[in-house]
């Protein structure tokens, strides 16, 4: 059951991604490689690299593109379906009760309250990033592209995707 | 008509939205309150406040709630789908050509160099956060917290979504304090 599975893979990241897309790849990460085990970190890294190259948000085109992958066409319609309609549904269903709470401290406490926990499985996924290099191309190379790609986007603001096409470059010549 | 230009709007943002959601918010607004008039100002801060008490991308929710505004339920899922859509076949569509060539080493390596750099991205956008929480809660309440997710989820193998799930119940059940130090807590919801 496929569809059933790629369905539950987004639909729980969708409903607990407060905080938005960057709270969501985590959750996303923890579905397809640790749980129902489609891809390993080096082709999610292909994924996330290529979706943050892309303009867009970033939950929907994962989901998008895995669930492509996993089930073709219709598995990449479910996939988007689970990210996007459970907070779309309940936005129309709720609305006027919504109305309500827009201002209620309670909603910027649940922001407030998961943003450790999400702070935490990013961090353990930078980490595993890391290390996946490290065994892959060595310690220099790992070094070299994390100094250098850090530099380009936090000091001289460089376009994230511009970084990504150099990695690949640099990749393509150096890393054999 | 109105279809025509719902889709066109939504499709510019999806298209033009780098950087994820909160690069998108004020291009809808110029699309939605600057350029076709379909709310106000103050309508629109609305929606975005709206948006931000439900979980998942802002962008999607944004176009859906406009798109349902403007031309009901068809209305909805065009928006949704001219946001989002364009980019999904722009990247099934590249990563599909990369794994048809995935044999050559040249191509290894191009990937084996990618992971470093989105281990950067991933580690800024932790730093990102972790700032935040500290901002936030303050420094002893999100150590703690920090701490106890990383013991749950890394060494007790709990799943996050339990964790983050209890979480937010938390958040809704405890007592809501006078708002005489609720600091203003930035954008809030980015996607």
């Amino acid at each position: 059951m496929i569809y059933w599975e790629i369905f539950l893979a987004f639909f729980i990241p969708g409903i607990l991604g407060y905080g938005g897309g960057p709270a969501s790849i985590p959750l996303v990460e923890n579905e397809v490689v640790d749980h129902y085990g489609w891809m390993n970190l080096n082709e999610f890294s292909e994924v996330l690299a290529l979706g943050n190259a892309l303009p867009g948000p970033i939950a929907t085109k994962m989901a998008g593109y895995i669930g492509y992958q996993q089930g073709g066409i219709l598995g990449g319609i479910v996939g988007i379906f689970a990210t996007v309609a459970p907070s779309l549904i309940l936005m129309i269903l709720l609305l006027g009760f919504l109305y309500k709470f827009k201002d209620s401290p309670k909603v910027k406490r649940m922001t407030t309250f998961i943003r450790p926990t999400i702070a935490v499985l990013l961090g353990v996924m930078a980490f595993s990033f890391f290390s996946t290099s490290y065994m892959d191309s060595g310690l220099w190379q790992s070094l070299f592209l994390i100094i250098i790609s850090f530099l380009l986007l936090e000091k001289w603001k460089v376009h994230p995707a511009l970084v990504i096409v150099g990695a690949m470059g640099y990749g393509a010549i150096f890393i054999t | 008509m109105k279809h025509l230009q719902l889709f066109l709007a939504f499709f510019r943002v999806g298209i033009l939205g780098y950087g994820g959601g909160p690069s998108s918010i004020p291009l809808v607004h110029k699309e939605v309150v600057d350029k076709y008039k379909w709310m106000s100002d103050d309508e629109f801060a609305d929606v975005l406040a709206l948006g931000n008490t439900l979980p998942g991308p802002i962008a999607t929710k944004m176009a859906g709630y406009i798109g349902y505004r403007v031309a009901g339920i068809v209305g909805l899922i065009n928006a949704t789908l001219a946001t989002i859509v364009p980019t999904i076949i722009l990247m099934i569509f590249l990563l599909t050509t990369i794994s048809s060539v995935k044999d050559y080493p040249w191509v290894q390596g191009m990937t084996a160099a990618v992971v470093p750099v989105v281990g950067v991205m991933l580690a800024t956008l932790t730093w990102d956060f972790f700032k935040k929480s500290q901002k936030s809660l303050g420094w002893l309440k999100s150590s703690i917290l920090i701490i106890f997710s990383f013991f749950l989820m890394e060494i007790f193998g709990l799943h996050p979504a339990i964790l983050i799930g209890g979480l937010l119940l938390a958040a809704i059940i405890k007592k809501d304090k006078d708002p005489k130090k609720e600091r203003k807590i930035e954008r809030g919801n980015a996607s």
